[in-house]
């Protein structure tokens, strides 16, 4: 497996922290393999959009070395970086900087001097790709937010990322539309061999995820696949953390000696495994 | 609210709708300019045939014009009266102190309301028959030689777009404000004029903030898609000219010569 982004010992501090000498970022390091589904999770403040920003260079890293698809994040690679990285934001509104669907695709296809031909090609490509082509001369006023969370998806599309960061990017969805955008997401990354770094606190979303990387106060506390995450049970809950319904029912049963299996059940998986619990007793 | 701003564009499909926006622009402004050269019947006749002649082709109904003369139906009164009643010249039909009604008075009140109308008419024209962003988009293009004294021309037409991409955004902020603060008991537009000053104030300031968190936000997702600056920038909407603009131009051509034999 190739890594595609290495963050080493990564710290970051904003500039009104510099009095109260606290620190956003403190000694962050991991790696992220070509084509995982990484989510990140951590409570209000524990510094995850900041690690985003600092991964395509739109906040300066005070120390540490950030490497991407083989470039050492420097003012000269940054542009080529962020082509790399696609960046989805929380708020629809306002990462919509067209004045219709198809101008907002463009604009970082225009941004990088893509020639008028091509542009146009892969703004049709990308819109047909999320199913918003019939959109395509709409401007956002007349869009919901999923739609509007699919035109920023295209406009990332359209400057064939490697890697996606979606910076709780459904949380200002309803149900239908997050589960649309996420459903998407995950086609899209099955067909190009996308990267996905998920940003949530949708603890089912992360459930879902290769990774879990666990954040809190800066620092990345703990990172390792869904059900090791899960197992921590209790330590979660005291980081104001969430743990799915199926592990806190587990945790609970295994007290009192229950032999379950270690991995990650969703619900329906649970319902299945209990049957088979009391039939073959 | 969406309709009082942006909302003066009607879509559609005529001659007049498909003129490049950077011609409309031009031939708008010329006309305005070539209105002041009319100085009797025939020349102003002239005039408001070919203007009559263009609202025609746009298929746009009369009635929107006539709703454009509203607003500035007292300036006009105001115009026209002061001329009628200050001038004088040829035969006086009446008088009282200094005021007086005279020939040259009625010709010339009769004169400065047909350049009002001609004025409104061919600017309303414009608005109505171009999108907002197809005139930013010719301002753009018109203002292209100033880049060579290092005027942003890329950045103030990006600058437009955005301003008129966000004006629903914030129309409906406003909504969602103003029927948050009348929850709290603020009543808008009651009340002496003072209050309803004081009543505007928790409506901005939420505005403002909102604005300003917006505009960082938007900032940030601009550069993390590789905004930076106009330079090396390629331009996705380009526009068009056609040989119906070419003729436009020239059909402008004939009116002038026309308007220059019919005038004293
Ligand atoms: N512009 C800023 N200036 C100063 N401090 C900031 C700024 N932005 C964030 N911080 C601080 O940095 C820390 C990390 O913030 P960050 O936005 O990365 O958290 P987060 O994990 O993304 O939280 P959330 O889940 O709320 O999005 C917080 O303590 C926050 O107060
Ligand atoms: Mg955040």
């Amino acid at each position: 497996m190739t890594e595609v982004i290495k963050v080493d010992h990564l710290n970051y501090q904003y500039e009104a922290q510099k009095e109260l000498n606290e620190m956003a970022l403190k000694d962050v390091s991991f790696t992220i393999n070509k084509g995982e589904w990484v989510a990140i999770i951590g409570h209000n403040g524990s510094g995850k959009s900041t690690l985003s920003k600092n991964i395509n260079g739109l906040l300066a890293p005070k120390s540490g070395e950030i490497t991407v698809d083989g470039l050492v994040l420097s003012t000269e690679t940054v542009w080529d970086i962020r082509r790399k990285i696609g960046i989805v934001f929380q708020n629809p509104d306002n990462q919509f900087v067209g004045a219709t669907v198809e101008d907002d695709v463009a604009f970082g296809l225009e941004n990088n001097g893509i020639e008028r031909k091509e542009m146009q090609e892969r703004v049709r490509d990308a819109l047909e790709r999320v199913d918003m082509w019939q959109f395509a001369a709409k401007e956002p006023a007349r869009l919901s937010g999923g739609q509007k969370q699919r035109v920023a998806i295209a406009g990332i599309v359209a400057l064939r990322p490697e890697v996606i960061i979606l910076d709780e990017s459904t949380s200002m969805l309803d149900p239908e539309g997050r589960d649309e955008v996420l459903s998407l997401i995950h086609q899209l990354k099955d067909e190009r061999g996308l990267t996905i770094i998920s940003i949530t606190h949708d603890i089912n979303e992360a459930a879902s995820a290769d990774k879990i990387m666990v954040m809190d106060g800066g620092q990345l506390v703990k990172q390792g696949t869904p059900a090791e995450i899960f197992a921590l049970g209790e330590q979660l809950v005291d980081m104001g953390l969430d743990v799915p319904y199926p592990e806190r029912l587990k945790a609970a049963l295994k007290k009192r000696h229950f032999d379950i299996p270690d991995d990650y059940m969703t619900e329906e998986g649970m319902v299945d495994w209990l049957w088979q619990l009391n039939s073959t007793k | 609210m969406n309709k009082l701003i942006l909302g003066r564009y009607i879509a559609g499909d005529s001659l007049i709708h498909r003129l490049d926006p950077r011609a409309k622009l031009v031939l708008s402004f010329y006309f305005v300019g070539i209105i002041f050269m009319a100085n009797n019947w025939q020349s102003f006749s002239m005039l408001l045939i070919f203007t009559l002649g263009c609202i025609l082709a746009s298929k746009i109904s009369l009635s929107f014009f006539l709703k454009g003369v509203r607003p500035l139906i007292w300036l006009i009164i105001f115009t026209v009266a002061l001329q009628m009643l200050f001038s004088s010249g040829g035969q006086m039909y009446w008088h009282w102190g200094i005021f007086k009604i005279s020939e040259f008075g009625v010709t010339n009140g009769l004169y400065i309301f047909c350049r009002f109308i001609l004025i409104i008419f061919m600017s309303t024209l414009l608005t109505l028959s171009t999108a907002p962003l197809q005139l930013a988009d010719a301002i753009e293009s018109l203002l292209k030689p100033l880049k060579a004294i290092k005027f942003p021309v890329y950045e103030i037409a990006l600058m437009l777009s955005i301003a008129l991409r966000f004006v629903p955004t914030l129309m409906d902020e406003t909504a969602k404000i103003m029927n948050a603060q009348r929850a709290r008991g603020v009543n808008f537009g009651q009340g002496s004029l003072i209050k309803q000053m004081q009543s505007i104030i928790p409506l901005l300031i939420p505005l403002f903030v909102s604005s300003f968190n917006r505009a960082e936000d938007l900032a940030i997702a601009m550069e993390s898609r590789g905004y930076q600056g106009g330079e090396g920038r390629t331009k996705y909407r380009v526009l068009k000219w056609q040989t119906t603009d070419t003729m436009a131009f020239v059909l402008f051509a004939v009116v002038t010569v026309a308007l220059v034999y019919l005038k004293n």
